[in-house]
């Protein structure tokens, strides 16, 4: 390719058929074409014969192109989307926090803020769930450290659009013609 | 299979045969064994499917892929699980790498077992999900229909390649009713056939705009079943045309725009043609890097029309100014409509000249070794200009692969069978084999190293006792001859594991008597045409020719691996002059 540009972060909506291997074949694909990706959710629909795939990648425009190209080639590959900056993009995190007795305010309130929950207290511990975007997410990280992280759990990221339209509503009236950035 | 009709519920196996019937394949290449054995019930008594017993499995792979060259259709092959299963392996990516139509069908362990590591267990359908177009793992007998009618659909359409489909044994013994679909259920594989109307356009007007336009033809134009659209571009045009290892015969050899192969070991006309040009007309080509050498000095002051039926591979290694996604015959067929109608064509009548002129000074060929021994490429050449263009060739890869290319009379088009992607070693003889069994009224020869001929000589055992008569020419170096020419140019003529020793063992003759082929040998100059003209003289049986040749003989023109095709050599240390060729 002869016109580099910065890389960018995209959301990719990609819905498959909902089949044994589909996660491979796709897991396999990005890995032998080497492209970079940071997140990957997989999750049914709201129709049973259909999952999403939500990918997060950093990637150049032109590889970015490549990389559409080539999960649209899988033949259980029905749709990518690429969701636009707007839309609704959250993750999910559990954390297990050391807190000592006389520092348990002060954690709480954390949680408070960033309209998180604790779910399980002990003597010097507190594990809480919070869901949000990954800025957000990482603000309350990094408040959450100078107290010490015991354990971190992080889903990948799940997307939708904005707006009443529907990714998985046009796919099922027939329209499964295949390109990126619909939404 | 008649009888089958009648019946209610069929076995899966029976499914299986009467799905081939269906689909009209008429020849399985393949070999039986535990898993796969149901299905080999039923087509003991198809009258429809000739199955042909192979003596390896990479053997039925590769025959399936010269089958499915020389007709057009999709090839077929048949193995067991586990060990015959994975010896698919390397044709599959053969013909991954190709886009040659086959559909692999391979037992596997019963469903229950998978995952166990049961006897001859292996997970090929993970193994092939990288190099097939699509695979699938049938588990229920009603299943198998669907499957191999899809299966074959994906091969054959769109790009075509392979598609492996992998049956449980239960699958295979189970019952079920026979239900032929009447409606693929593939929502995700809809190939673009019919180009964009504005992209055709804007590279009409690109064309009638150049000064220095090259047709830089592939693989996929040949295809397309285009050469005979491409015919009339070039004509209309005047434009320059270079088609790739995968495309030779697209246009012929005598054609005066045929500006030769481009490529590592491409012509000098064809390299300077890319890299002096300002427009690539690209048609079913993909800027491989065998083509492309160093790809940031690559014909650099070129703009880059790029038509291809596989959008992943419009701007993969070379940015596209203007990208086409269609079939090439459509695509063609609509530039030359526009081209003809618009009443502005180029003017390229300097450009061709200038190229013409560099054809002439720098045609490709070779000088004869000074001791009076075989030169390879004298008996490549001759074996072309006695049996003639009509002929099918298949080759292995290598020297005489690349000699192949330069020396045979490439005028019509899918005659050529090689392995250009992946570069497989002893494709040659299972290939010439297919080719043979698709076409069995034309004269099918293989030329073939002596490397690569001990890799998967043994079906020509199969050859003779199905009576599939190929003739093989062993062009003999009595070394792994690429090989040893990089580590005369690269290592300083250290010459590590490539002598074959072949000049001794195996006795290539005596070899092929013992399979059932006449063999025969060529030694000195004046034996080469009587021996070509015995071999063609015998078409009951199999016929193997062994030429001793001279083992310093390299291929020429070279461009050095990374290097930038602006570095070409036509000999060792020998440059084509280009200064005072002002366009």
């Amino acid at each position: 390719m002869n016109s580099p540009t910065d890389a960018g972060t995209h959301t990719l909506s990609v819905l498959v058929e909902n089949k044994p291997g589909v996660l491979a074949r796709v897991s396999s694909l990005i890995s032998r074409r080497g492209f970079n990706i940071e997140s990957l959710a997989v999750g049914p629909t709201e129709y049973p014969h259909m999952s999403r795939m939500t990918l997060v990648v950093t990637l150049e425009d032109h590889v970015l192109e490549q990389l559409t190209k080539q999960l649209n080639k899988l033949i259980e590959v029905l749709k990518i989307v690429e969701l636009e900056r707007d839309a609704v993009r959250r993750e999910l995190i559990l954390v297990k926090v050391r807190v000592e007795p006389d520092q348990r305010g002060q954690v709480l309130e954390i949680i408070q803020l960033f309209g998180a929950k604790a779910v399980d207290v002990t003597a010097d511990s507190i594990t809480l769930e919070a869901t949000g975007s990954p800025e957000k997410l990482d603000a309350l990280l990094k408040l959450l450290e100078p107290f010490g992280l015991r354990e971190l759990v992080q889903s990948g990221l799940v997307a939708v659009g904005r707006g009443s339209r529907s990714i998985t509503d046009r796919t099922q009236r027939g329209e499964r013609y295949k390109h990126v950035r619909v939404v | 299979m008649a009888d089958l009709d009648t019946a209610g519920e069929l076995t899966g196996a029976q499914s299986l045969v009467k799905s081939l019937e269906q689909v009209g394949a008429e020849t399985v290449f393949g070999i039986p064994g535990g898993a796969i054995l149901p299905a080999y019930d039923p087509l003991y008594d198809s009258e429809h499917v000739r199955h042909i017993l192979v003596r390896h499995e990479q053997g039925a792979g590769h025959a399936a892929q010269g089958y499915a060259m020389v007709t057009g259709k999709v090839g077929v092959c048949m193995a067991t699980s586990g060990p015959g299963a994975t010896n698919l392996v390397t044709p599959i990516a053969d013909a991954y790498m190709d886009s040659v139509p086959i559909v692999a069908i391979t037992g596997q362990v019963a469903s229950p077992a998978i995952g166990t590591d049961a006897f001859q267990e292996a997970d090929i359908r993970g193994i092939t999900m990288p190099i097939t177009k699509h695979n699938f793992l049938v588990t229920k007998a009603a299943d198998i229909p669907a499957a191999i009618a899809s299966a074959f659909h994906i091969a054959g359409t769109g790009r075509p390649g392979p598609v492996l489909v992998d049956i449980t044994k239960d699958a295979l013994q189970a019952s079920s009713s026979f239900v032929w679909p009447t409606q693929l259920d593939l929502p995700g594989y809809r190939p673009v056939t019919k180009p964009h109307g504005k992209q055709v356009r804007e590279a009409a007007r690109l064309i009638a705009e150049s000064k220095r336009p090259v047709l830089y033809v592939g693989g996929g134009v040949l295809k397309a079943q285009a050469s005979k659209e491409l015919r009339e571009l070039a004509d209309l045009t005047g434009i320059p045309v270079v088609t790739t290892l995968m495309a030779l015969g697209c246009i012929p050899d005598s054609h005066p725009q045929n500006m030769g192969m481009p490529g590592m070991h491409g012509d000098v006309a064809a390299v300077g043609a890319l890299q002096r040009s300002d427009l690539l007309i690209t048609l079913g080509a993909r800027f491989d890097d065998r083509v492309t050498g160093d790809l940031s000095t690559f014909a650099p002051g070129a703009k880059v029309i790029h038509a291809d039926i596989d959008p992943a591979e419009i701007s993969k290694n070379r940015y596209a100014d203007v990208p086409i996604v269609g079939d090439a015959k459509e695509i063609i067929g609509e530039l030359t409509s526009l081209l003809r109608t618009g009443g502005r064509l180029p003017d390229v009548a300097d450009w061709a000249r200038f190229l013409t002129d560099v054809k002439r000074r720098y045609p490709t060929g070779y000088d004869l070794p000074d001791d009076g021994s075989l030169s390879p490429q004298h008996v490549i050449q001759r074996i072309g200009e006695i049996t003639g263009p009509d002929a099918y060739y298949a080759s292995g890869v290598g020297q005489h692969q690349m000699w192949a290319a330069h020396f045979l009379p490439w005028e019509l088009p899918g005659r050529w069978l090689n392995s250009g992607g992946l570069g497989t070693m002893g494709y040659c003889v299972p290939a010439a084999m297919g080719a043979k069994v698709g076409r069995p009224d034309a004269t099918v020869w293989g030329i073939d190293g002596d490397g690569c001929f001990q890799m998967t000589n043994q079906e020509l055992v199969t050859c003779a006792l199905e009576g599939i008569p190929i003739k093989i020419a062993i062009i003999n170096n009595q070394s792994l001859g690429m090989v040893r020419q990089w580590q005369t140019l690269f290592y300083q003529g250290r010459y590590s594991n490539t002598d074959l020793k072949t000049n001794r063992i195996p006795d290539f003759p005596k070899l092929a008597e013992a399979m059932g082929c006449v063999g025969l040998r060529a030694e000195e100059p004046d034996d080469v045409d009587s021996v070509i003209e015995k071999a063609l003289s015998i078409n009951d049986v199999p016929v193997v020719v062994e030429f001793v040749v001279h083992k310093d003989a390299m291929v020429w023109p070279m461009i050095a691996g990374g290097a930038s095709n602006d570095e070409i050599k036509v000999a060792r240390d020998m440059a084509p002059r280009w200064d005072g060729e002002q366009l």
